[in-house]
């Protein structure tokens, strides 16, 4: 038996095969492609024809993008330099590289004097000084020809980073800012930069005294300290009243029938500080905002202040209260049933006649109004759809957890219903951030109306694409990066059952 | 805390208001320290901003005019952009203090909307533009073609009315706006685009090919450009009116920027420039003006010939000729009443 079993063990391999080259056709990029693109007739006819047709575009389009002319002075300059190359087709960058700033910034004003004394200091002095062409008294059109050769000779990036420090200090607070509440490993403390920051980026982006936003937010804190007091001293009801009344006493008349000159105290606190301390960057009028500034302006504000608006409408919608749940109904069909450009047209059309005359109510903030309540609309039906989405389980869970109302929506309901409403919220504020552009239908100067505007001018009159991919690329980047944030915190909060 | 934000930011916007309301607009202007003239946001030749913000066109410089005979700077303006569509309701809610934005006079603006026209600084009408390999040298022969138009406009109806009346028919490619009208005009989706002429020679200087197209000799409306003002506020009005006026009336006695100082340092043997020029009585106090404004008009912008062929003239892209706008000496309809 042994032998016979020895002998078998003779035909046993005790060594692997080294394994065999797979056959010609079934490795790499060859069997990727057919299995991929020619896996049947069909298929491989499919992929012809489209490799024709991506083929056939990207031959009209890149030469184009590619052999665009950068430097020129107007377009028919790019004809002639294109003519002069001898190519049939080239794209006018040159409108965006003499315009970029404008479409970025509108007509905000760049900070003249600081250009003038760091970058073009010898010609400052030959004209007299910083006093003598900027001072009060000083001839303007003189200042206007003098800032013309000024920043045609320190060149666009030095402006753009010198000239406009006030909007990119904005925007950089803005990312820190921000970075608190996106990204949760950072420090906690970095949210009091959050809730200062509003106060800050009004006094960058409009100038004017440092005491006016900072007397906003301290009578801010202020009311909601004697509120607090009020509250814990004589009930939550008598709290907020005192509340209400601090807030109108110090940004409101409370006594509109009996002038006595004291109300509001905001402007006299303001005053005061202003007169002894006269702190404060030159003032900017809203007039003045545009180009991508203004989206980024009217959509930032729109999303941080529809979001506790609209969770405040889709739980005041699910109240077991008639009146606030019927308030919360109609406000949000009324303004979701009525088209944005309507209620842009209502903002700075309509309400002139409901304000007393005289009264100049900025229109940016109008229009930011309007945009955040139109927001809040949608986001409220988002944030409801989270809400019905909780199995009846969880509110169940917190009120036999003894929770009253508020403990149980802050603690349970709601960062679950907001988690399931992560995609939906994220695709209202980048809709919200496209509808900024409907602003051009009332005369902002938002991207698209500088585009206007630029073609207005002899230079560019008759150039469409080069200025529509621009504003679209820019477009694009932010409304990218916040469908890239979603998708990253939908995976970060993913503890459940997928 | 929401409710208070909302508060407060409506109190902050409230600041600025103060008590507007009871002054006249002069006062206005002068406490403000600069003019709110409501523009175009962008119309070639007559308002545009250059590379630097500034803005330059036919319709800035009659605001930049209004600001200096007010404030004595040509530069103390502040451009309000409005669209065709919220122009009349911004003026009217005393948004802007002056709109000069190409309105054409018409019967129902000037009453209904309780506005003032107060002259007309741009005499303009609708035209017709065709490639020239079409053979065509009068609208007249435009019968079955297709016609570029923009909607809601008063060129809209003005050509239903020209074609009706010539007995001849048309097929009407709408359009928005008049860059979309370029585009389509240009890609030969229609065989015509009709606008207003000034708007057809500008559409045209861009074109590769400016001499492949051509501008038909009809005319077939009048559109009057001009400034507007609230009703109401006559001496405000009145301002408006000599300042366009002056502009006129320094081109039909000569006076330019570059010789008005000279002509303004003693009176001149013409009682009529001596009047204007403020050497001779006290015609600007009687608006409440300095007594030499109209020189600081003059010297800031240019008479009413300078600025023309300085944004429009037949030297510039737009290169229009001076046609109905030349002086009523030349032919044109401009007639400046007299400075008395």
């Amino acid at each position: 038996m042994s032998d016979t079993h020895a002998h078998s063990v003779a035909f046993a391999r005790d060594t692997m095969l080294p394994p065999a080259p797979p056959p010609p056709g079934e490795t790499g990029a060859i069997r990727w492609i057919r299995e991929n693109l020619f896996s049947s007739w069909s298929n491989g006819l499919l992929t012809i024809v489209s490799i024709y047709l991506i083929w056939s575009i990207l031959s009209a389009i890149l030469p184009w993008t590619l052999q665009g002319i950068w430097d020129a002075g107007s377009l028919g300059e790019c004809r002639a330099i294109r003519d002069e190359r001898g190519l049939s087709t080239a794209a006018c960058w040159a409108v965006i590289n003499e315009r970029w700033l404008q479409i970025l910034f509108g007509f905000y004003p760049t900070d003249n004097q600081l250009l003038a004394s760091w970058f073009y200091s010898d010609e400052l002095a030959a004209a007299g000084g910083l006093e003598a062409v900027f001072g009060p008294g000083s001839n303007s059109t003189a200042r206007i020809e003098f800032i013309a050769a000024m920043k045609a000779d320190i060149g666009n990036l030095v402006v753009f980073f010198f000239g406009y420090w006030r909007p990119l200090m904005a925007l950089a607070l803005l990312v820190v800012a921000v970075a608190p509440i996106l990204y949760s490993s950072l420090p906690r403390k970095l949210l009091w930069f959050s809730l200062a920051y509003p106060f800050v980026a009004v006094f960058l982006l409009w100038g004017g005294t440092i005491w006016g936003p900072v007397s906003v937010a301290v009578g801010l804190v202020a009311a909601i300290l004697v509120g607090r007091v009020v509250a814990a001293a004589s009930g939550a009801l008598l709290g907020m009243l005192a509340g209400i009344v601090a807030v109108l006493a110090i940004f409101l008349n409370p006594l509109p029938f009996a002038d006595i000159g004291l109300f509001p105290l905001l402007p006299h606190v303001t005053g005061v500080l202003n007169a002894a301390m006269p702190i404060g960057l030159e003032a900017i009028p809203s007039d003045d905002f545009g180009g991508f500034m203004l989206a980024i302006i009217i959509g930032t504000s729109g999303i941080v202040l529809s979001l506790p608006l609209g969770i405040v409408l889709a739980l005041g919608r699910q109240s077991s209260m008639p009146l606030i749940k019927w308030i919360c109904v109609t406000f949000i069909e009324v303004i979701r049933g009525v088209p944005l450009i309507v209620w842009l047209f209502t903002a700075s059309l309509l309400l002139n006649y409901f304000l007393p005359p005289g009264t100049n109510f900025d229109l940016l903030l109008r229009v930011i109004i309007m945009v955040t309540l139109f927001a809040s609309a949608y986001l409220a039906e988002v944030v409801r759809g989270g809400l019905a989405a909780l199995p009846k389980g969880q509110y169940e869970a917190a009120d036999s957890l003894g929770l009253d109302y508020w403990k149980a929506m802050r603690l349970i309901v709601l960062p679950q219903a907001l988690k399931i409403s992560i995609p939906g919220i994220v695709n209202t504020f980048i809709g919200l951030f496209k509808d900024t552009t409907l602003v051009v239908f009332i005369g902002l100067r938002d991207p698209l109306g500088l585009t206007n505007a630029i073609r207005a001018t002899a230079e560019w009159n008759g150039i469409y694409w080069e200025l529509y991919i621009f504003v679209g690329l820019l477009f694009f980047v932010f409304c990218f990066f916040m469908s890239r944030y979603s998708m990253y915190l939908e995976r970060k909060l993913q503890t459940d059952r997928r | 805390m929401k409710k208070s934000v909302f508060l407060g930011t409506l109190a902050v916007a409230g600041l600025a208001a103060g008590l507007a309301s009871a002054q006249s607009t002069l006062e206005q202007v002068q406490a403000r320290g600069s003019l709110l003239c409501g523009s175009n946001e962008g119309l070639a030749g007559f308002a545009a901003p250059d590379a630097n913000g500034v803005w330059q066109g036919f319709d800035v410089s009659l605001c930049r005019a209004i600001a200096t005979a007010v404030l004595g700077d040509p530069q103390a303006v502040e451009f309000v952009p409005l669209t065709s569509q919220t122009r009349f309701t911004a003026l009217a809610a005393g948004e802007v203090d002056v709109l000069v934005r190409n309105s054409t006079w018409t019967y129902s603006r000037d009453t209904d909307l309780n506005l003032d026209f107060v002259g007309v600084n741009y005499y303009d009408g609708q035209g017709f533009m065709v490639r020239s390999d079409l053979g065509v040298s009068s609208a007249t022969e435009l019968d079955g073609a297709t016609v570029c138009i923009q909607t809601g406009t008063t060129t809209e109806l003005n050509l239903a009315d020209f074609f009706r009346v010539n007995n001849i028919t048309y097929e009407p490619v709408p359009v928005a706006t008049n860059a979309e009208g370029q585009q389509q005009y240009l890609a030969g989706a229609c065989d015509v685009y009709t606008t207003d002429v000034s708007g057809l020679a500008a559409t045209r200087a861009t074109f590769e090919n400016a001499s492949e197209h051509v501008i038909l000799p009809e005319i077939v409306s009048k559109e009057p450009l001009g400034p507007v003002v609230r009703h109401g506020d006559n001496d405000w009005g009145d301002i408006v009116r000599w300042t366009l006026n002056a502009l006129v009336a320094a081109e039909e006695y000569g006076v330019t920027s570059a010789n008005v100082r000279e002509l303004a340092a003693a009176p001149t043997a013409n009682p009529e420039i001596n009047r204007l020029l403020g050497t001779e009585g006290e015609l600007g106090a009687m608006m409440g003006l300095a007594n030499d404004w109209a020189v600081n008009v003059i010297a800031a912008v240019g008479n009413y010939g300078e600025v023309f062929e300085q944004n429009i003239g037949e030297n510039t892209p737009v290169g229009l000729a001076r046609g109905l706008n030349a002086q009523w000496t030349d032919g044109g309809l401009l007639y400046s009443p007299p400075f008395r």
